[in-house]
């Protein structure tokens, strides 16, 4: 008797696959076992209720750009012609490595072959005193995205705590919806870690433009409590308290691994990948904003959180699983970053972080809010960040990745990145 | 799943005049300008042109990228289609596609890409230099695969070997009211025939001799006339039977006008016996029977041009293909098939044999190509009524060196050889345009 049909007349679930998540990185993974194994035994779990969709799009879910009934990635028909079992509105909670057994939140237990832990991120909630007495909302699920865009009418003066993208995507979303924003980040600058503080400042100006957004850096929200007429009141370290009557917290996000609390799989911030995905457990692969794998710049594995991070970990892990011969492994984590706000386009690729000798280029017209920065390490394409102005962010990602030596053609590639990024892609990958 | 049309881009028949991308642009953006084409054509710095243009990838990163299932992979067309309602303008399909295939029209404000036009690209209605083609041969794969395959699953060739591909095909197009001749050959040898006392094809087929594979097949056919009823008789045989002792039947058949497609797969000797030399076999080719040492230096004749002889019969068709022309061949045979119904129509195939001519088993498609645009080979059609017309013309042939270097047999060719081959085939082309441009 095979082991499955084993585990039917002990009246459990047995997949030769089980994926945790149906995010960016699961769906990759599942289109990635398919192309191999058209026969073995496919399960989805995802905790949402929805089908899947993406957290990236949520902020045009809360600005109404977006129809929630149309965002999602996938439908049913879907995953019926690739004979998956998809089990939505249900969360993993626990798993026993030893039996390699998952357990649902409705108390069903699945048996597994293959695991690939995909569940993505949830939102930090920073150490605010009195935060968890007051009204808050955070973005990461639909239903989170729907409660907020539910808010909007009735939102007069909004707090978003956080000027990272999700931070700043939600305050244009509110000021747009006609509600003034008050941003407060702790660091120095908005968008820390995608753009550089001049980037950051042409980026500011525009919001600030709008006039009705008000931006304060470089100060922390100490404690929170609830408004006189309803609302919220967040003390600063420094300056007066700031009052609204909605708070979005954005302060970032960390791996959603509390079902694997006291497992033996080894994570440090994330759970800890090698260039296959494969955790430190035989049979357990993990991808996606869940994952710490390696940098494509420094020695420690590190967090990623991107989207075309968790499609390509996602894709890298399924092969793998799978036992796919054509798999190439990770090639190490490349920040990339594509950011549009009031109409403008702003794009990052590659690390901020010059590396000692590097050679720091900056091309910048705040008045037509141009910007470029270019960061080449001996000669190579180390990082490149720019506002309004055209490349190719995919063909710099290989430029990047290849290490493509730029020494010769450094001046014209300054002058047009996309032109001699596109004549390097003819000539290099076509 | 269907195959797809694709714009193919042939870098060195380009002179970078860029009216494929202002003829995108005014299709596509009303605008002369060609940044706002969705095709750009660019110097590569290396000499040559590439293309940043959508490729339509089968399998596109970009659609696994978009947060917002505004990009999908049509499975009818294989576009990848854009949805502007659904589209947030978020750019992670330009981080996603590594050939800049999606990219901000900033004049719009969003993301723009290549959507073939809807099947008739405006950019490849103004190439004026053939740089780029819209290659519409998936037409072909896709009917012909709804067609049912009338060989059994598994026929035993050579690895490598283009004939089941012809075979298959063939047999696909001609359809179930078909009795087959298949003389000895390649054909049967790989189970054409069948084996067992079972034969290899849903159809009547039989296992005439070499000697007679058109009277026997000429004989059925009247035969199923005189009963009323309307078959497609069709030979599969091999160069060796039909060039050299089956030739004097074949040529009674067609000087009678018999009513049949006589299809010669000519892979250039009897492959199927142990590579002997027929009369179609090259001057210069090694085969076991013209072998290459002291004595002798492969073969000392030049081939003879079947299909030419057949034009002699003046047969109600003629025509010559070669496995690496697919889109070619297919319109060949149905013009031979539709000649078949009324007259005598010949079929003559240039077929590599991985096994007999030495090169490596995945080459061999590559090696037919190269002899077609080396004018080794040329493809033509014939009728009484339209004369010959070449429906390949090589203007600018590559050196035939190319080709005898690709393939085993020739290795050992001399300087003179060689020359005797280029001169070979300079006669060759010269007797096959005059009789093109002859009046009828
Ligand atoms: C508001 C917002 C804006 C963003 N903008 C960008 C951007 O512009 N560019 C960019 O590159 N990235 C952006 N990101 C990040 C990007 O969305 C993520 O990197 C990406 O979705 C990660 O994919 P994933 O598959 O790892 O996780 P997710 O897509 O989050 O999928 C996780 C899946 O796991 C499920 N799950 C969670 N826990 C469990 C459990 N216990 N059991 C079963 N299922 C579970 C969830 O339901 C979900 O289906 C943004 C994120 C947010 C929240």
């Amino acid at each position: 008797m095979r082991k499955t049909e084993a585990a039917k007349v002990m009246g459990m679930e047995r997949a030769d696959y089980l994926i945790a998540g149906a995010g960016h990185a699961a769906l990759a993974a599942m289109h990635a076992i398919r192309l191999v194994d058209a026969g073995g035994s496919l399960t989805v779990v995802g905790r949402d209720r929805q089908l899947p969709y993406s957290p990236t799009v949520l902020p045009y879910v809360v600005s109404g750009r977006s129809d929630p009934k149309r965002v999602f990635l996938r439908d049913e028909a879907y995953f019926a012609c690739a004979r998956t079992a998809y089990r939505r509105g249900h969360a993993i909670v626990r798993i026993e490595l030893a039996s390699r057994i998952a357990e649902l939140d409705d108390g069903s237990r699945i048996e597994f072959g293959k695991l690939l832990l995909s569940s993505g991120a949830r939102p930090v909630i920073p150490p605010v005193t009195g935060l968890q007495a007051v009204p808050y909302h955070v973005l990461r699920t639909l239903d989170d995205a729907l409660r907020l865009r539910a808010e909007l009418p009735r939102t007069r003066h909004a707090i978003v705590l956080g000027a990272g993208l999700i931070g700043m995507h939600a305050a244009e979303n509110l000021s747009k919806g006609g509600a003034r924003v008050t941003i407060i980040e702790v660091q120095g600058q908005i968008l820390p870690g995608y753009f550089d503080a001049d980037a950051a400042a042409i980026i500011a100006r525009a919001f600030e433009h709008d006039g009705r957004v008000t931006i304060q850096t470089g100060t922390r929200a100490v404690s929170a409590e609830a408004g006189a007429q309803g609302g919220v009141v967040l003390h600063l370290q420094d300056g007066p308290p700031v009052s609204g009557d909605l708070l979005l917290i954005g302060a970032g996000v960390a791996p959603a691994i509390d079902f694997l609390a006291g497992s033996q799989i080894r994570c440090d911030r994330g759970i800890l990948v090698d260039a296959s995905m494969r955790t430190s457990v035989e049979g357990v692969w993990a991808a996606g904003d869940v994952a710490q794998a390696a940098s494509f710049y420094e020695a420690r594995p590190v967090l990623n959180g991107i989207l075309p991070d968790a499609v390509e970990q996602g894709r890298i892990a399924g092969m793998d699983m799978a036992g796919d011969a054509a798999l190439q492994g990770y090639r190490g984590a490349v920040p990339l970053n594509t950011y549009s706000y009031f109409g403008r386009h702003a794009v990052s690729v590659g690390s901020g972080c010059a590396p000692p000798g590097a050679e720091i280029v900056v091309r910048g017209d705040a008045d037509a809010e141009r910007y470029l920065k270019v960061i080449f390490d001996q000669g190579r394409l180390h990082g490149i960040f720019a506002i309004n102005t055209p490349l190719d962010a995919g063909v710099m990602w290989q430029l990047v990745r290849r290490r493509t030596d730029l020494t010769s053609l450094r001046a014209r590639f300054l002058a047009q990145p996309r032109e001699v990024g596109r004549a390097l892609m003819s000539r290099l990958w076509r | 799943m269907p195959a797809y049309n694709t714009i193919a881009f042939h870098a060195d028949r380009c002179d970078m005049c860029g009216a494929c991308m202002t003829a995108c642009a005014q299709a596509k953006s009303a605008s002369d300008s060609p940044r706002r084409a969705r095709i750009e054509v660019l110097a590569d710095g290396a000499g040559s042109f590439g293309l940043a243009m959508c490729r339509q990838c089968a399998d596109p990163e970009c659609v696994q990228c978009c947060p917002a299932a505004a990009l999908r992979k049509d499975a009818e067309t294989g576009i990848v289609e854009w949805d502007h309602d659904r589209c947030v303008n978020c750019l992670l399909c330009t981080v996603a596609c590594s050939y800049a295939g999606i990219s901000l029209d900033e004049a719009v404000g969003h993301v723009v890409k290549c959507d073939h036009c809807g099947g008739d690209p405006a950019c490849v209605r103004a190439c004026k230099t053939g740089a780029l083609e819209y290659l519409t041969t998936a037409r072909i794969y896709n009917e012909v695969g709804a067609l049912e395959d009338l060989f059994v699953p598994g026929l035993a060739g050579c690895q490598g070997c283009n004939t089941e591909l012809l075979m298959r095909h063939t047999l696909r197009r001609v359809g179930p009211n078909t009795v087959l001749a298949a003389p000895p050959g390649c054909v049967p040898g790989m189970g054409a025939v069948g084996y067992n006392g079972m034969t290899g094809t849903k159809v009547p087929v039989f296992h005439p001799l070499l000697t007679n594979t058109a009277p026997m097949l000429a004989g059925i056919k009247r035969f199923y006339k005189r009963k009323g009823r309307e078959v497609t008789a069709l030979a599969l045989a091999g160069d060796g039977g039909a060039a050299d002792v089956g030739f004097q039947s074949l040529s009674g058949a067609a000087e009678r006008g018999e009513e049949m497609l006589f299809l010669v797969i000519d892979n250039e000797g009897y492959m199927n016996t142990g590579m002997q030399r027929s009369s179609c076999t090259p001057y210069g080719a090694w085969t076991t029977t013209t072998p290459v040492g002291r004595e002798s230096p492969g073969k000392s004749q030049d081939a003879k041009n079947l299909p030419l002889l057949m034009v002699g019969h003046r047969c109600a068709y003629v025509a010559t293909a070669s496995a690496a022309f697919m889109t070619d061949f297919y319109a060949k045979l149905d013009h031979a098939l539709e000649a078949s119904r009324h007259g005598f129509a010949y079929l003559h195939v240039y077929s590599p044999c991985t096994t007999g001519w030495r090169f490596p088993s995945r080459q061999n498609i590559e090696v037919a190509r190269k002899a077609v645009e080396s004018n080794f080979v040329m493809l033509w059609e014939y009728s009484p009524e339209a004369g010959l017309r070449l429906t390949h013309p090589i203007d600018d042939p590559a050196p035939v060196k190319e080709y005898l270097e690709a393939v085993g047999k020739y290795r050992h060719l001399t300087p003179g050889q060689i020359a005797h081959i280029e001169h070979h085939i300079a006669d060759n082309v010269a007797a096959i345009k005059r009789q093109a441009t002859a009046p009828l």
